[in-house]
């Protein structure tokens, strides 16, 4: 948790300090990894709002905008996600279990194959041959090192889930079954849907896409790639929204100087995410021509569900943020929010993240609503629902997880809070006002994934003021991004020393002896999970193999 | 505030109930929606071979475009192919159910109408299909909203809605939109 500036005390500087954290080194090179992706990502978003608008742009081409385009979707949706994931999940595997990490040269492997596998996959889009955007497109193909170099950032991750389900179990075995501490619990639950959620998009890109990127198959069956593919597309989110929801039960309630109103309910909510994450994907085709309504309106249904634990959630972090206000001495029926102590990192985030995730949330319920897909699916509203999933809940509260963490992996304390509550905010309204136009214009027909509009049509012509105010937003954005960097970099030379190596997490009202073993392990909702998909993804992915449909030609593009 | 553990129990159950309650309405609506006013998705699952599309008899170049059925059922049938649409201008009356058949020879498309809910994904392998009532008559955008390739930005056509009474099909029940096209 991030705290005021404290005095220098005589605390012996931590570079000599033999119990500091064992995998300090190893989250702060994850971390700054993933700082690194994100920052050059928000600058080519910048570049690519403003390309799309009436404002002439610099290097304008098609070739460069979707160079830029998948960069920026590559950049963000899988380094800067799978590296603070990891990173952050060491952390919380040797802080919440107060043991050494099991298994650390193995986590040294993954971070070296990592890295290997991002440059190779980075290199492949900047030299051109690999606009394909993040979400690939096949029959299109780009050089097939685009692919190894993303397979081997994904192996990387499975090293990392399988630590993580190592440490949790070790630990259980160690405390006579004794309730994992709800921050590791939370971890080893996304390890564990992080391993289902890849087999789609493992086996669309080693049966299908690599073999066709080399040159060795000429056909491709378009509707299974897709189908796979989908398997992967929701989960992926939640596996980027975990530590967000991690942070909110086990970091916020402590900062707001409270308690966590239910330790159960978080155990729950991160069960219920590893349950209704995955038999979803179908929602991403309903305007495909491929399946059934049958099995659109299945999973339909099955995404409604999901909408349950972030509702519970809102109410768990609620309650416990109104117990923090009263203790603080809030009065009345809403007293208790002025109460609050906004100018901690975390609390501030978590308030922002809620309300943006309101409104990405909302937005989301929209989309899932089948038939009503129609009249949004590939406009600029899905553009601005995943941009306020991904940057109102994912980067905020990445952001107030490095300002919490940051000192106890550093040993120094922010000399002041000031610089982070502004980025935050900045974060804030950049997200605002960058998503709301794209709400409307989506609403007003405005298409995704185009290099530049043409604005002497009549119609596009009145979108151009809008345009015009998201790209401002964007600017702030940037603005925010290169303040996070600043603020985390400068407490390398800035901070105050004497910060504890340690964290504390938040600690429930009433904390468990004792939980039944299915909240303390994930046996049981593996099998239901293997249930859920057979019940949901068995047919569509079969019926391609009973029924074959015609193939479609490979086209090469690296 | 109720702190003791029945008590959160009890106020978490509540919530637990209210959630239900917002679930159950969204997916009533839904269903209201499909069963009772026919908002489906557009699943046509028909295949179609996108190598020989071409030599098929309904996509082949002549076949392309408005035509009405002997039936008077209004059928468009277009091709989205890397970069356009063929034809790239289709005329369509209002205020008569009409159907949209597309498809591709190459590589992922899709299409929607702009100010309508016309929408649909264009997969190689398969037609795609939109049954439809055009309320507004006029010129109406229709982009590729699919990423194709790099002259992806570039694919556009024109949906020419025109009143039924000014919506007169010539010999074979065809209609184009003439030097415009």
């Amino acid at each position: 948790m991030a705290t005021a500036a404290r005095p220098a005390t005589t605390a012996a500087p931590r570079e000599t300090d033999l119990a500091g954290l064992q995998t300090s080194r190893l989250v702060q090179s994850h971390i700054w990894i993933a700082i690194a992706a994100f920052a050059v990502a928000c600058l080519l978003g910048v570049w690519q709002m403003w390309a799309r608008s009436p404002i002439q742009a610099p290097y304008h081409t098609a070739a460069n905008y979707f160079r830029s385009v998948t960069l920026h979707g590559v950049s963000m949706a899988f380094v800067l996600t799978t590296f603070f994931i990891m990173g952050f999940g060491y952390y919380v595997a040797e802080t919440a279990l107060k043991r050494p990490l099991p298994g650390i040269g193995f986590a040294w492997v993954a971070f070296w194959m990592g890295i290997a596998g991002t440059l190779m996959a980075a290199l492949s889009v900047i030299s051109g041959n690999a606009s394909v955007l993040f979400t690939f497109y096949p029959p299109l193909t780009a050089t097939p090192w685009f692919y190894v170099g993303l397979v081997l950032v994904v192996v990387a991750s499975w090293i990392w889930c399988i630590l993580m389900i190592i440490a949790m179990r070790s630990w259980r075995r160690a405390n006579d079954g004794r309730p994992v501490p709800l921050a590791m619990f939370a971890t080893t639950a996304n390890a564990v849907m992080w391993l289902w959620t890849t087999v789609g998009v493992a086996a669309e890109l080693l049966f299908q896409v690599i073999p066709a990127a080399f040159g060795w198959n000429q056909t491709v069956d378009v509707g299974l790639s897709r189908t796979l593919f989908s398997w992967t597309l929701h989960a992926i989110v939640y596996f980027w929204l975990f530590p967000s929801y991690s942070a909110f039960y086990t970091m916020f309630p402590r900062a707001a100087g409270g308690r966590l109103y239910s330790d159960t309910m978080g155990r729950l909510a991160f069960i219920l995410f590893l349950l209704y994450s995955l038999p979803v994907g179908l929602h991403h085709l309903f305007m495909d021509p491929e399946h059934s309504n049958g099995f659109k309106f299945l999973q339909m249904f099955l995404t409604a569900l999901v909408s349950v634990p972030t509702l519970l959630t809102v109410f768990t972090i609620t309650a416990s943020a109104e117990i923090a206000g009263r203790m603080r001495g809030g009065k009345g029926l809403f007293g208790w929010i002025g109460a609050l102590p906004w100018e901690r990192p975390m609390v501030l985030a978590t308030g922002l993240a809620f309300v943006m995730l309101f409104w990405g949330g909302g937005g989301g319920l929209i989309n899932m609503s089948y038939g009503m897909n129609a009249m949004i699916h590939n406009t600029s509203w899905v553009t601005a629902h995943f941009h306020l999933i991904f940057g109102g809940t994912v980067v905020i509260m990445y952001q107030a997880i490095c300002y919490s963490i940051w000192p106890s992996l550093t040993g120094r304390d922010f000399p002041s809070l000031k610089p982070l509550l502004v980025q935050l905010w900045l974060w804030f309204i950049g997200m605002m006002v960058m998503t709301l136009p794209w709400h409307w214009l989506g609403l007003e027909g405005q298409w995704r994934r185009v290099a530049a509009f043409d604005y002497s049509n009549p119609i596009i012509h009145g979108w151009g003021p809008w345009v015009i105010v998201s790209l401002v937003g964007g600017i702030i954005l940037a603005l925010s991004a290169f303040l996070f960097l600043y603020n985390l970099a400068s407490l390398h030379w800035r901070g105050v020393l004497g910060a504890p190596a340690e964290i504390e997490y938040a600690r429930a009202v009433h904390e468990p002896e004792r939980v039944p073993s299915s909240l303390n392990g994930f046996g049981l909702w593996n099998i239901i999970v293997a249930l859920l998909m057979l019940l949901a993804y068995g047919w569509p992915i079969a019926q391609f193999f009973v029924y074959p449909p015609p193939q479609a030609m490979v086209h090469r593009l690296g | 505030m109720a702190i003791n553990e029945d008590a959160i129990l009890k106020s978490e159950l509540r919530w637990a109930i209210v959630v239900g309650g917002i679930v159950a309405v969204i997916l009533i609506a839904i269903l209201y929606a499909a069963l009772a006013m026919h908002i489906n998705p557009p699943s046509n699952r028909e295949y179609v071979d996108p190598k020989t599309l071409h030599l098929s008899a309904e996509f082949t170049e002549a076949n392309l475009g408005t035509r009405v059925d002997p039936n008077g059922q209004v059928v468009a049938r277009l091709i989205a192919t890397q970069f356009e649409f063929v034809p790239n201008c289709i005329v369509l009356p209002a205020r008569t159910p009409v159907t949209m058949r597309i498809t591709s020879p190459d590589v992922i498309h899709g299409l929607l109408v702009s100010g309508t809910n016309v929408n649909t994904m264009v997969i190689p392998g398969y037609v795609a299909q939109v049954h439809t009532t055009f309320t507004k008559t006029g010129d109406l955008l229709m982009p590729c909203h699919e990423f194709c390739g790099l002259g992806h930005s570039q694919m556009m056509a024109t949906v020419r809605v025109v009143p039924p009474a000014a919506f007169h099909p010539g010999p074979g029940g065809r209609i184009a939109c003439g030097n415009r096209g």
